[in-house]
């Protein structure tokens, strides 16, 4: 039961990190972006990469902090990811969805980001092959923090949740202190309006997918380092992220960030009462309960059609 | 040569079935805009439906209760058209996006139950033994064949004949009233969702009965046959034919089919096996492509919809009163 | 070349889909510190054309002059800088955020100094109260106070007002009104769409009548306030074009 729900609360950060961008665009460009989880792959195979070439140019960067996995060279590596996934994220969007948001309807956007999920998944696919991937082939060894109920915890899963809730608290700051964050605040509630008030609304976008496809990439490290790399990262993410958009209310960042927890620790506590195959389905018993009870979400304003 | 006619049989049968599914997502997407993000769960509702209802007794599970062919038929379409119901009510009247959110969900839902439900579906292992309908009517395989295929385009002429009527019916003009103007929609208020809903549950039915089909066909049905790659197949089948078009949409079917089991059968052949065990991957960056290369340089498809586009508040120009 | 006028508009054709106008040639002059008003029917496309004005919606032909500057086609963001502010019909204020953010961001985007702030709160003592909390709680005539602070922080030349009075109790109309017209004599242009016509006719020096997407009528406030065809069309006796 507490392993459960521990384990729910650090899926639920990582979802949370997911969630962030995918309520922004989706939003803002009135879209459901089916191939915004991939950005999680993107990001967890880019570090990869990225980590693999760090340790080989400077092997003493390959040594591992006292009890986590983590390495300087994987550290490095996942700013770098974050970076190139949020240009990834840019690029998509203007050679794809900008052009098709230019001449057809928002229905078109969600068909081709399935397309744009279908390409992107299974390019990882043929780069890094279908098999389960590490960052690191030590074993990390889980700490006991109790024997009876046993409750194990791996340093990394705590890393993981600091820095998830480090990544948060900063958006928060960003997003209550400075004109950047007011502004991204305005352009998510309403972006005809945060234009006449002088907003830059192209560049904002720019900018939320830069964040969105940063955060993304944060998220799919994090993942693969408390679980493993695989391609299907981003469609296994795909409905919990969408999920905790939908709790918050598609628009609200802090929606997100509460729907990301609230659907890691409901699927984690699950496990008390379903078995483990059912799982992936758990999202969508989330989705259905909030659109029976509050189609808006928590904090969503009522929507029309 | 009747190897090439049994290969030609075996195809056409495959393809008219997926052709059905396109058609029943015409429907929904081309004629009334609505999206459907899980076409697969569709399907598989109308297959597992089936062969519960008539599949073969089996102690270790619920259902397989031996039932004649059309009860067994007539089953699956409505458990198809139930789970689209009850998707539809929730989601209909809200934002479009929450529908595609939704139907994709139920899709990885019902996978989830046909994967792990062993009591009910049989699990990773699927269920066999669907009695194929009047298969004792025929004394060898090859003329069953031809006959069921006979059978199945009967059934997709039947569905394409009675949508054809519909679309063009006044009916059918609400429908794509709805979808071409929302604001329109809106002040049909409640009756724009009601229309939605049922036309998102005969779609749905349609491609249950797709579903069933396929079942009859294959007497054998696994969580792999409601597998997402489904969805996205029969997506591209109508997106190259031509959303709201239903000529398009069978053409699109047999085009995409084709160009499907060719391209697994060219790779096979000729690829070294080191490609081969990726003939997945490659075989669904090239729907993907196809889907995302049809939206921005053809989104009309080969056979763009020949209908009039309703249009709205453009009626002859006025002139000008007096300007004081 | 201009004269007096501020803003300037000619023959503009402008609708939310391609080939679809619902603006179709449209004429229209608002005076430099006067109060001109817009009235028209429902879906007359007196909010389409405030906010074709504004940048939002595209333009497929006609032109739009701000004193002697072509602003056609200009986007919306950049329209702040150059003395025009907007005030939409309907959710014109960020809900989500407090009033004071909703004031600090128009201030800091346009970088103004901060103590401008505390100028606009002495205009709206109310909102001066409730600075800290959201904007969601306030009441639809505060709504209304918050949404023309906004445009106002900026020091506009020119103001268009959507409706500012649609949905407040009669006193609140009048205020916002009264308000209305008290800055064009401080200096302010304000072009109004309203539909409480008498009362916004009262206060205003032109007025221009649109249905359909084009001029009906346009002369001194007075005069079309007086007009008996003014009145019947407003009690739905008759259509525009039989005038
Ligand atoms: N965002 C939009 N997209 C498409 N059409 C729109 C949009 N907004 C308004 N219209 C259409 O434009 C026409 C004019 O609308 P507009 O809002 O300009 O009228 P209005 O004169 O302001 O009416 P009201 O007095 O009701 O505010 C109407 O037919 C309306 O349906
Ligand atoms: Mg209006």
């Amino acid at each position: 039961m507490i392993q459960n729900l521990m384990d729910g609360i650090l899926t639920g950060s990582i979802i949370s990190l997911g969630a962030i961008g995918l309520t922004m665009v989706m939003h803002m460009l009135r879209f459901a972006n089916f191939a915004y989880a991939e950005l999680l792959a993107i990001g967890a195979y880019a570090a990869l990469v990225f980590d693999r070439l760090f340790a080989a140019l400077v092997p003493v960067m390959d040594q591992a902090f006292g009890g986590l996995s983590l390495t300087w060279s994987l550290t490095l590596a996942t700013l770098a990811a974050m970076a190139i996934t949020g240009l990834s994220a840019v690029l998509i969007d203007w050679a794809i969805f900008k052009r098709i948001r230019q001449k057809a309807d928002a229905l078109s956007m969600v068909f081709a980001s399935f397309g744009v999920a279908l390409i992107i998944r299974n390019v990882i696919t043929l780069i890094f092959g279908l098999k389960a991937e590490l960052y690191s082939n030590d074993i990390a060894f889980a700490m006991v923090l109790s024997r009876d109920p046993l409750l194990l915890i791996k340093p990394d899963q705590v890393f993981v949740l600091v820095a998830a809730l480090v990544l948060m608290t900063i958006f928060h700051l960003v997003l209550s202190r400075t004109t950047f964050g007011f502004a991204l605040r305005a352009v998510a509630e309403n972006p005809a309006l945060a234009q006449v008030a002088g907003v830059p609304l192209a560049r904002i976008i720019i900018v939320v997918w830069m964040i969105g496809g940063a955060f993304s990439a944060a998220a799919g490290v994090f993942y693969a380092l408390t679980n493993h790399l695989s391609p299907l990262i981003g469609h296994n993410f795909l409905l919990p992220v969408f999920a905790a958009t939908i709790v918050g209310g598609i628009g609200s960042v802090y929606g997100a960030l509460l729907g990301g927890f609230i659907v890691g620790i409901a699927s984690g506590l699950a496990l008390q009462v379903l078995p483990s195959g059912y799982s992936p389905a758990m999202p969508f018993l989330i989705i259905l309960a909030v659109l029976l009870v509050r189609p808006q979400g928590l904090f969503g304003e009522a929507e029309q059609t | 040569m009747i190897g090439i006619i049994s290969y030609l049989a075996f195809f056409g049968t495959v393809a008219s079935i997926l052709a059905i599914a396109v058609l029943g997502l015409n429907l929904q997407w081309g004629n009334t805009g609505l999206f459907n993000g899980g076409v697969a769960a569709f399907f598989g509702a109308g297959a597992y439906g089936a062969m519960m209802l008539g599949g073969p007794a089996d102690p270790l599970q619920f259902g397989a209760f031996e039932l004649p062919y059309t009860i067994a038929f007539a089953g699956g379409i409505f458990l198809a058209a139930l789970v689209a119901w009850a998707v539809g009510l929730l989601t209909l009247r809200l934002r479009h996006d929450y529908l595609a959110i939704a139907t994709f969900g139920v899709a990885v839902a019902l996978e989830a139950v046909a994967r792990n439900a062993e009591w009910l579906t049989g699990g990773a292992k699927g269920m066999r033994g669907f009695p194929r309908p009047f298969e004792g009517l025929f004394e060898d395989q090859f003329t069953y064949n031809l006959a069921f295929l006979a059978f199945v385009v009967l059934i997709l002429i039947a569905v394409y004949v009675g949508l054809e009527r519909l679309v063009r019916s006044p009916y059918g003009r609400v429908l794509r009233a709805i979808r071409e103007d929302e604001i329109a929609a809106r002040s049909l208020g409640k009756n724009a969702t009601r229309l939605r809903l049922e036309a998102f549950v005969l779609g749905s039915a349609i491609i249950g009965a797709a579903g069933v089909l396929y079942v009859s066909f294959y007497a054998f049905i696994s969580p792999q046959d409601m597998a997402p790659i489904l969805t996205f197949q029969i997506w591209a089948m109508l997106i190259v034919g031509g959303a709201g078009n239903n000529r398009g949409a069978v053409l699109g079917a047999f085009l995409i089919w084709g160009a499907w089991t060719s391209s697994g059968f060219l790779l096979a052949k000729f690829a070294p096996t080191a490609v081969q065990i990726y003939t997945g991957p490659i075989q669904y960056i090239m729907i993907g492509s196809v889907i995302v290369g049809m939206l921005l340089w053809r989104p009309q498809g080969l056979l763009p919809e020949r209908i009039e586009r309703t249009k709205t508040g453009n009626e002859a120009p006025g002139k000008t009163a007096s300007q004081g | 070349m201009s004269g007096g006028n501020i803003l300037t508009v000619a023959g503009i054709v402008a609708g939310y889909v391609k080939d679809l106008p619902i603006l179709r040639g449209i004429d229209l002059a608002v005076r430099r510190n006067a109060l001109t008003t817009i009235i028209g029917p429902n879906g007359a496309g007196k909010s389409t054309l405030i906010k074709t004005i504004a940048g939002l919606v595209p333009v497929s032909a006609g032109t739009v002059t701000l004193d002697d500057t072509p602003i056609t086609g200009i986007r919306a963001d950049r329209m702040a800088d150059l003395g025009m502010a907007y005030v939409p019909q309907t959710d014109n204020i960020f809900k989500t955020l407090t009033i004071r953010q909703n004031l600090a961001l128009v201030l800091r985007l346009s970088r103004r100094r901060e103590t401008r702030l505390e100028e606009l709160f002495d205009l709206f003592p109310p909102l001066k109260d409730k600075q800290g909390d959201r904007a969601a709680s306030l009441s639809g005539g505060q709504r209304q106070m918050l949404a023309v602070a906004m445009a106002l922080a900026r020091e506009p030349s020119l103001i268009l007002m959507d409706e500012p009075s649609a949905g407040l109790a009669p006193k609140a109309a009048a205020e916002v009104l009264d308000l209305a017209h008290r800055l064009t004599r401080d200096g302010v242009s304000i072009l109004l769409v309203e539909q409480n016509v008498k009362q916004a006719l009262r206060v205003s020096d032109h007025c221009y009548i649109l249905a359909e997407g084009r001029n009906q009528l346009d002369g001194p406030a007075a005069d079309i306030l007086a007009d008996p065809i003014v009145g019947e069309i407003y009690l739905g006796r008759r259509r525009m074009n039989d005038v």
